[in-house]
């Protein structure tokens, strides 16, 4: 197994109490890094807590990313407790209704694209300061190849997928020169939960589009989130880093 | 402590290992504990690699042109022979070309880019490919460019090959996708190398402007994704062609 150094880095996760998350936070701190996890069910963040904590310095809080203000008091604790941040995974998400876009509601559209895009936006506005200040920072955000290619019955994931892509190139272009690079990873389905609740349909669909036959496990994905958190990944910024299984076609 | 990747036990060739890039790949397969042919046509500077990197862990350098097909055929047998086996493959052989406006483009030049860089990619990936298949385990990467994506002005020939790599390189990740081999290719844009220099001198400040870091790549800056390409862990990335330009490249 690759050791990948993040001794004595500071990251938080977004929405790591289970899936991608989880697998992602389990590995930065293999990596050894203190990791601070965020979700909103205090039951499970207390467990995921409780777990992760036996890999090193583990910290949890319920902050939702849909709220500004909860998000700068969240990353505002974190530094406190922490003295800075480096590492930002912008994970938390939902699937969305699966439903053809004639079915989908208004608040269908506006929870999914608040959770994923616009929660990406506050989290990442409100890490900069510390990663400014230090210098130094790496932000991954956790897209979807149904952002580059459009996944039918799924309007506003796609769409939000698709503006994370764009926030991504425009923060890292903004922060070449700074030290900071911001990269995302453009998973095709990966073997969670939210991939093993959906319709029969809609599975067979995610499968068949996968060259490799199989859907992805969180720990590949974890394996190179870890990576680009990495200082050896340093000349890649704006970067989209593709773990689809040779779906992608771009 | 730093990174380190994982690829002990494992068998790598690296073409236009004697320099730059390839030198780099190499180096890192070797302190991560990877066996490495290292391929190049010039013997006098592979030779004097060859001998600086045994320092380091063991090295097999072998002396052929990539763009012919007998060659590279009896490199990989040899290669095979000398480790028992082949798990890697990293194309990194590669020429700038003549830098010079497309209506004064010579035929002849153009005949050499596309050899060197796409010729002698498939060439290679070919032969490698058959024993990767066949053991059910492989990483192949290839190095494309930039200028495949976006096109380099007075690059005709470089741009159509580099090009030509990246989608040599999909095409042959779909095809391998269920049989455990991978195949990835690394989109640089100009690194600090002897060639990357060359280019430098061409294009100079209005290259350097493109960049939002700001600064040229350093070649270990590609062999460390190389390397993380290369291991066991990269195994539902295929087909991809990961950046490595600074923040320049548009996707």
């Amino acid at each position: 197994m690759n050791r990948i150094d993040l001794e004595g880095r500071v990251a938080l996760v977004t929405g790591g109490v289970q899936g991608i998350g989880r697998a992602i936070a389990e590995r930065l701190l293999r990596s050894g890094a203190a990791v601070t996890i965020w979700d909103l069910n205090e039951e499970r963040l207390a467990e995921a807590g409780k777990a992760l904590s036996k890999l090193g310095p583990c910290e949890t809080d319920k902050v939702d990313v849909t709220d500004p203000s909860a998000v700068q008091a969240g990353i505002e604790a974190l530094v406190a407790k922490r003295g800075t941040l480096n590492i930002l995974v912008n994970n938390a998400g939902i699937l969305g209704k699966v439903a053809p876009t004639l079915e989908q509601e208004d608040v269908d559209w506006t929870r999914t694209v608040d959770i994923l895009l616009t929660g990406t936006f506050w989290v990442s506005r409100a890490a900069l300061p510390p990663m400014l200040e230090a210098g130094w920072g790496r932000i991954v955000n956790i897209a979807s190849v149904s952002g580059k290619e459009g996944t039918p019955n799924m309007p506003a994931y796609s769409a939000a997928k698709a503006g994370v892509i764009g926030l991504t190139k425009s923060m890292a272009r903004e922060l070449g020169e700074s030290g900071i690079s911001v990269n995302c990873i453009t998973p095709a389905a990966i073997e969670t939960d939210l991939v093993r609740n959906t319709t029969p349909e809609h599975h067979e669909y995610m499968l068949r589009n996968i060259p490799m036959g199989r859907f992805g496990q969180v720990e590949e994905i974890a394996s190179l989130a870890a990576w680009l958190c990495s200082a050896d990944c340093s000349f890649t910024t704006g970067g989209v880093f593709d773990a689809s299984g040779a779906r992608s076609s771009y | 402590m730093t990174t380190e990747y994982d690829l002990n036990g494992r068998k790598a060739i690296v073409t236009g290992a004697a320099k730059g890039i390839g030198r780099a790949v190499a180096e890192r397969f070797l302190k991560s504990g990877a066996s490495v042919d290292i391929w190049d046509r010039d013997g006098a500077a592979l030779a004097a690699t060859a001998e600086e990197l045994s320092k380091l862990g063991p090295v097999h350098p072998c002396v052929l042109d990539i763009a012919h097909g007998h060659e590279v055929e009896g490199g990989v047998a040899d290669a095979i022979d000398h480790w028992g086996g082949i798990d890697i493959l990293v194309t990194c052989a590669g020429i700038l070309g003549q830098v010079c406006p497309t209506p004064d483009y010579p035929e002849d030049e153009w005949h050499r880019v596309i050899e060197i860089h796409l010729t002698g990619t498939f060439l290679c990936a070919r032969a490698a490919s058959r024993h990767m298949l066949e053991q059910g385990y492989g990483r192949i990467v290839t190095l494309s460019s930039d200028s495949g994506k976006e096109g380099t002005a007075n690059m005709p020939a470089y741009s159509a090959a580099k090009a030509g790599i990246i989608g040599l390189t999909r095409g042959m990740a779909r095809e391998f996708a269920t049989r455990g081999v991978t195949v990835n290719s690394i989109s640089p844009t100009i690194i600090d190398t002897e060639m990357g220099r060359e280019a430098a001198k061409d294009f100079g400040e209005k290259a350097l402007s493109r960049i939002p870091m700001k600064r040229y790549g350093q070649p270990e800056e590609i062999a460390a994704m190389v390397a993380w390409l290369c291991s066991e862990e990269a195994s539902f990335t295929s087909g991809t062609i990961f950046d490595a330009t600074g923040g320049r490249s548009h996707y």
